[in-house]
């Protein structure tokens, strides 16, 4: 192995290159995927952009009908329905909209959008083509993450290459239609996820959160009509157009159609991203994910493809001593989200069964603890995270994050002081009733959801179990 | 048009674009405010009038929300009373209120223990005094915004004023900290004018508050002066 692969330092110009992440995709379905996991697809590959041609040929009002027919709802986390925000901006009074992809993809745990937007840019490009089309839009923006800077150069490439193929600018295949697509990178603040904000940063300002009503489909960029989608809907968007939305209803379930990209991380054999139709159990997502494992230390491997797999060798001395740890608790829909335990493996994965369970879907992180890892210390981190990225507009979540944050330190230390769990629940409670966005209410979600589960942990005195 | 709603169980009636602080108002019903002046636009940050309205999953600040037919508010549910009472309690371990009177009566008002948080991070600032006009003390800065919103665009379109800072550490100030003089500030004193806690101040006034007499202050006199003499 020589310098260079190992370090990402080049040494004849002495440039450091960030390099470009692994697309680990595996699942039980290849539909928003198809493309992903064997580097960027190009044009060429990708082919004709025949979910748009046959747009095209159909009524911008059609096509709005189509969306909404398949039942798709948002994929970053608020679950809208698509095709209501796409008809609010259709009908809504304006000579100029606009299509934004928020692909601000800052949730921590949240690793989809990066794999789709590396590996299989012309299906975003085709997705928000379609949304311009129905919406009567010539302009779209895509928001990038400003830790993906990577994806930036495979964006304009693509961008670039669909615009020489006239897939993308004036009078579109001599359809009438112009639409051309404008990328822009944002700074690293999680607060910019939030749709509004985004705009807010599109401008130039300060990525503060608006106040809604009023919403985007009629207030949006530039105070315009403006449809907002993630990356993954806008994904999900041409299979809907091609195959049309009785197809695409056969796959998941009833409530949830479709297919879900979840990011599995943290204790599993093999985390990645995996799609899987709506309905399957967390149980058997685990399992696709190799099941819960001790990551800190090497595993006894039995079969030959568990060795050629992982470089270990196969040693059958070590077989008492590592004993398959057990699951702890599953963070579900990420730092905004809310903990899990082995009590909800069998909870099928769709909008409606999380929701009965009191789970959020949210942008599909499913990051795995087991036993051995001190939660306290995790809740700290989450505390820290959202006292540093609260973007200080609203008191509850300005002050509140902060408190909270101090509150979690104690905790973690075992220097929990008395009436602090009363402390953290108002503190909890003021941010998720009264915050002004999403952010703040939110931060407390996890939080509470290990009060309820490990009240134990919030008593006066208690130190961590582990570490 | 005018339309009726509920306001604690109480049927009332408003002019049909009015919002439910208004509506509350003229019907003789108290929700605190903090960041709302009827001179500059509501933001709906500070939260302490958020009111419980019923079919809405969570609070709703009554400074913007529209009172519509055959809504049913509660200006003082418990849902309510926590909010804003934590609200109250992390501004009293957050800042100085000692210049904000309303603010004191209504922690009294909600039975806000000012010392709830302990070894809780205040945010204290140096008193900043680099112009003849004010002076900007931060420690007892609430961020109700009023300040950069007058010196914008609600009214003198100088803006001579914003943010630094993130989060808790969120303070207003000048673009890269220049003093006052080197910015566009042109000292009409408006943003002292709307400013709620005595975080800025006629220098006069902060003057006389440090013992200074009139006399000695009038001595100090200005640049100018010190130049003649």
């Amino acid at each position: 192995m020589d310098d260079k692969t190992e370090t990402n330092i080049d040494l004849e110009t002495g440039a450091y290159n960030l390099g470009r992440p692994q697309s680990i995709v595996a699942g039980s379905l290849r539909l928003l995927t198809a493309n992903c996991g064997e580097g960027t697809t190009s044009l060429g590959k990708y082919g004709k952009y025949t979910a748009f041609l046959k747009a095209l040929e159909m009524t911008p009002d059609s096509v709005v009908a189509e969306i909404k027919a398949s039942g798709l709802v948002g994929r970053g986390g608020a679950a809208f329905p698509t095709g209501v925000k796409w008809e609010g901006a259709a009908k809504a009074d304006g000579d100029q909209k606009y299509v934004v992809c928020n692909a601000d993809e800052s949730e921590p745990g949240t690793f989809k959008d990066r794999v789709l937007l590396l590996d299989d840019p012309n299906r975003l490009i085709e997705g928000m083509l379609i949304a311009g089309y129905a919406i009567g839009s010539d302009k779209g923006f895509i928001y990038l993450r400003g830790e993906y800077p990577y994806i930036l150069p495979v964006l304009e490439e693509a961008l670039a290459e669909a615009r020489m193929a006239g897939l993308l600018g004036k009078n579109i295949l001599n359809s009438g239609f112009s639409f051309d697509i404008e990328v822009r990178l944002g700074a690293g603040a999680y607060i910019c996820g939030e749709e509004t904000a985004l705009f807010e940063s599109i401008e130039g300002k300060r990525g503060f959160p608006r106040v809604k009503p009023p919403f985007p489909t009629t207030n949006g960029l530039f105070d315009k009509p403006t449809v907002i989608n993630n990356v993954e809907t806008f994904f999900n968007v041409p299979f809907i157009i091609e195959k049309g939305a009785a197809e695409y209803r056969k796959i998941g379930t009833e409530k949830s159609p479709g297919s879900k990209l979840f990011c599995v991380s943290g204790d599993v054999a093999q985390p990645g991203v995996y799609e899987v139709p709506f309905g399957i159990t967390l149980r058997e997502l685990l399992k696709m994910a190799g099941g819960v494992v001790r990551n800190d230390i090497p595993q006894f491997h039995n079969s030959a493809e568990d060795v050629v797999r992982n470089g270990i060798p196969q040693d059958p001395a070590l077989a008492g001593y590592h004993p398959a740890p057990q699951l702890q608790a599953v963070l579900f829909g990420g730092a905004a989200g809310a903990f899990a335990t082995s009590a909800h493996l069998d909870v099928r994965l769709t909008f409606e069964d999380l929701r009965a369970a009191g789970l959020p879907l949210g942008s599909g992180v499913v990051m795995v603890f087991n036993e051995t890892r001190d939660l306290r210390d995790a809740l700290k981190r989450l505390g820290k995270f959202f006292a540093h990225e609260s973007c200080g507009k609203c008191y509850p979540c300005q002050m509140g994050t902060q408190r909270q944050m101090e509150i979690l330190d104690r905790v973690a230390r075992g220097e929990t002081l008395p009436d602090d769990a009363l402390r953290l629940q108002d503190v909890g409670w003021t941010m998720t009733d009264a915050s002004l966005c999403g952010l703040g209410q939110t931060a407390a979600s996890a939080v509470l959801s290990a009060m309820k589960l490990w009240p134990e942990f919030f008593v006066e005195g208690q130190r961590s179990k582990v570490g | 048009m005018s339309v009726a709603f509920f306001m604690d169980g109480k049927q009332i009636s408003v002019e049909e674009g009015k919002t439910l602080l208004e509506a509350a108002r003229e019907n003789g019903i108290d929700i605190p405010t903090i960041c709302f002046h009827e001179a500059t636009t509501s933001n709906a940050l500070c939260r302490i009038c958020v009111v419980e309205v019923e079919g809405q999953r969570l609070l709703q600040p009554a400074c913007i929300v529209k009172a519509a037919t055959n809504l049913k508010v509660q200006t003082r549910s418990e849902r309510v009373v926590r909010a804003r009472k934590t609200i109250l309690e992390m501004l009293a371990s957050t800042m100085d209120l000692s210049d904000a009177p309303e603010i004191l009566t209504m922690m009294d008002e909600y039975g806000a223990d000012a010392s709830r948080f302990p070894d809780a991070q205040r945010r204290e600032s140096e008193v900043k005094d680099d112009n003849p006009m004010f002076i900007r003390d931060y420690s007892k800065c609430l961020l109700c915004w009023r300040c950069a919103q007058v010196c914008a665009d609600d009214a003198q379109y100088a803006f001579a004023i914003n943010f630094n800072g993130r989060g808790f550490e969120t303070q207003i100030g000048t673009f890269f900290e220049r003093t006052i003089p080197e910015t566009t500030c042109v000292l009409c004193g408006q943003c002292v004018g709307v400013c709620p806690t005595g975080a800025l101040k006629p220098k006069r006034e902060y003057l006389l508050e440090q013992g200074l007499t009139p006399d000695q202050i009038s001595v100090l006199g200005t640049g100018r002066k010190k130049r003649k003499a």
